[in-house]
């Protein structure tokens, strides 16, 4: 299997460093929804959004951890990508999303889609 | 133009759009056919995998039942969107770098046995028929009570649809019809929430409506559908009556059930890269979003109409759009005590004197999306721009399912197990002609249910938690994990699980109230439960039975780095 991360320090390091964030958002992620939204949703319940009719409990169990859920992976998105640009050797750097994408190894491809999506 | 002319309008348009895409983008390998050629973009992958993903039950049921379960409604709103978390940081950028075709194949490769690739297959086929059976039934519900045609004749004409882009077309056509079905569906919804909103609060945006403050009363919505809520003898709407930690673990079950259906995972094979698979998460998960920040905002609005028009009201004066509900057995009228007043209370409504009232109004939750439309008297080319939704979102994900089912069948069923030396063509042949018979099959679940198929339908999820997840997170995250262990965990989880709901929905369903269930736990949450036996057992018998051979090491090594994901093919096994 042809790898970028040739040796294998680097690798392990490429992989606690994803890890790291892996963990440090499912903290968050946890915090939204299982924390704000269930298990202290009544206490929140007693404080309301400023200009709005929305106990804050409620709110995060119905808007706001959907809002947090989506803004989650954009961050990790973004996090990756660094990391990866970060320990990239001897690849060419395509830039985000260019064409269709030609894949990163050498191997043939069956032909574009013939139908490129809305971009 | 009344309802029905503009509702044959609009359903003929968009069917006409999808047909049209179809042969645009028709299949011509068997990569075309498993992961369209795996060349989409993750723009249009998220999309697609929205659509895929919003099924009936999202669209058409989904605003209806937060609408009479209030907070306890949120488990939906939370459960199938947090999912996507879990996704995208554990599992969709592993599986695309892994690139398989499908989930038996990660299943049967990372642990190098026959016996897991069929628990996988099985699994697979299992979840996905009892989902498809239910979208069957959406589709003859909507074209039953709007174009006035008998539930089994319109389930044939959505089946004849399917068949015809989902057989010609397999994963290349599937993806660029749900492109174009996410759209229908997304105007469809948004256009009758923003007229709600602009009619009940005063503002254009659904969201901003549902805190906003209710121009007939001048109170928050929030506040007047409590106080309407608590003189009608309800619970109160933002509390809710779960238990905490049922709401807990069914909102669990639902998430991780949701990172385990195998015709939401095999999307993220279609993309070119491992940081494309990430990034179509994102937008997958940003174009749900949009209907599911919607949709608890539409059940306020729909809760709060209800309510005003109806309770109270004399039999007599009730709006036309009651009277042809009535007609299809959704909405119920008992006059209980005889004064041709419509009583509609909850469980906790007094007369003047303290005696209990009988409520005299029953309505099935699924109708309220579709009859919202009517209730705020929108204007006809409304209530059939919401027809034609239902309907894009239904057949969107009968067709993602039925392509599982296909290519379990032909790819790791035939090609993987049982006749590998079968050829392209032979296998695309296969493909076509499985993916047929599942149409088939799933339009005959549709127009003539077994009884237990909508209660199945929830359960889907739970299974799915109980036997994909950890055996697909251990495999990336563990280099310890074996054979034994995979196996041994997906049978102890999912036959914790089916063992748990078989007993309270079909053994013993008198027994199914909180005080029996285990820790608190009802059917619905128990999936989450049967996980973590999955991964006790998994771990457990996987430290006492021999470690998988090295090469599955430096296959998971390989599988963690993302360089180098050719596209998606065969791991020679």
């Amino acid at each position: 299997m042809p790898t970028a991360h040739g040796n294998h320090d680097a690798r392990a390091a490429y992989w606690r460093r994803n890890l790291r964030y892996v963990g440090a958002l499912l903290l968050v992620w946890f915090a939204v929804s299982f924390g704000a939204g269930i298990l202290f949703v009544e206490p929140l319940n007693r404080i309301r959004i400023p200009g709005t009719g929305f106990p804050l409990g409620f709110w995060f169990a119905q808007q706001g951890a959907i809002y947090g859920f989506v803004i989650l992976i954009f961050v990790y998105v973004r996090l990756m990508n660094r990391l990866d640009q970060e320990f990239r050797d001897g690849l060419p750097g395509p830039t985000p999303g260019a064409g269709a994408g030609a894949p990163a190894n050498g191997e043939p491809r069956d032909g574009p889609p013939d139908a490129g999506g809305p971009r | 133009m009344n309802v029905q002319a503009w509702t044959f309008v609009l359903v003929a348009l968009s069917f006409a759009l999808y047909i049209g895409v179809a042969i645009l983008t028709r299949a011509g390998s068997t990569r075309d056919f498993y992961v369209a050629g795996g060349g989409v973009s993750p723009l249009a992958n998220g999309m697609a995998t929205a659509a895929d993903w919003m099924s009936a039950a999202s669209f058409i049921s989904m605003a209806g039942l937060i609408a009479f379960r209030g907070y306890d409604g949120s488990v939906y709103l939370m459960g199938w969107t947090g999912g996507y978390v879990l996704l995208a940081l554990l599992l969709a950028p592993y599986l695309r770098k892994f690139g398989a075709y499908t989930v038996p194949d990660f299943v049967g490769d990372r642990y190098y046995s026959q016996l897991a690739r069929i628990v996988a297959v099985v699994c697979a086929v299992f979840i996905s028929f009892t989902y498809v059976a239910g979208q069957m039934r959406g589709v003859g519900i909507v074209f039953s009570r709007f174009l006035e045609v008998p539930v089994h004749v319109g389930v044939m004409i959505g089946m004849g649809i399917v068949f015809f882009y989902a057989v010609l077309g397999g994963m290349k056509g599937i993806t660029y019809t749900q492109v174009a079905q996410y759209c229908v569906l997304i105007f469809a919804y948004l256009v009758p929430a923003i007229f709600l909103s602009m009619l009940i609060a005063g503002t254009a945006i659904p969201q901003l409506g549902f805190g906003g403050v209710d121009q007939a009363s001048g109170t928050y919505l929030l506040d007047r559908l409590n106080g309407l809520h608590e003189e009608l003898g309800f619970a109160a709407y933002t509390s809710g009556s779960k238990s905490t930690i049922d709401v807990f673990f069914i909102t669990a079950a639902l998430m991780v059930g949701t990172a385990g259906l195998p015709h939401v995972i095999i999307r993220f094979y279609t993309v070119p890269r491992v940081r494309d698979a990430r990034a179509s998460v994102g937008w997958a998960l940003l174009f749900i979003a949009l209907l599911y920040t919607t949709a608890p905002a539409v059940a306020a609005f729909a809760r709060t109409n209800l309510i005003e028009t109806v309770a109270g009201r004399p039999y007599e004066d009730v709006p036309a759009w009651f009277t042809t509900w009535e007609s299809t057995g959704l909405i119920e009228f008992e006059d209980h005590d005889g004064d041709g007043a419509i009583r509609f209370v909850g469980p906790a409504a007094v007369d003047d004197a303290g005696a209990p009232v009988r409520n005299e109004l029953t309505i099935d939750p699924d109708i309220m999306v579709l009859a919202n439309p009517e209730i705020a008297r929108l204007p006809a080319w409304v209530v059939g721009l919401v027809a034609a939704g239902g309907l894009a979102a239904a057949l969107s994900t009968a067709a993602g399912l039925l392509l599982v089912v296909s290519s379990a069948v032909s790819h790791d069923l035939l090609k993987r197990a049982f006749r590998p030396d079968i050829s392209e063509r032979g296998e695309l042949i296969a493909a076509r002609v499985s993916a047929g018979a599942a149409v088939i099959l799933a339009g005959y679940l549709g127009i003539d249910p077994p009884g237990f198929v909508a209660e199945v339908v929830a359960f889907a999820f739970g299974l799915a938690a109980a036997s994909f997840f950890p055996a697909i997170l251990l495999g990336i995250f563990t280099r310890r994990m074996n054979r034994e262990g995979a196996v041994a965990g997906m049978v102890a989880g999912i036959t914790f699980t089916a063992a748990y709901i078989v007993y309270f929905k079909f053994v013993n369903p008198a027994a199914n109230t909180a005080e029996h269930w285990w820790l608190g736990i009802s059917p619905e949450g128990i999936g989450a439960l049967g996980m973590l036996v999955n991964f006790a057992v998994a771990i457990s018998v996987a430290a006492f039975t021999p470690a998988p051979p090295p090469e599955i090491g430096d296959m998971v090594d390989s599988i963690r780095v993302p360089a180098g994901a050719g596209p998606a093919h065969e791991i020679s096994a």
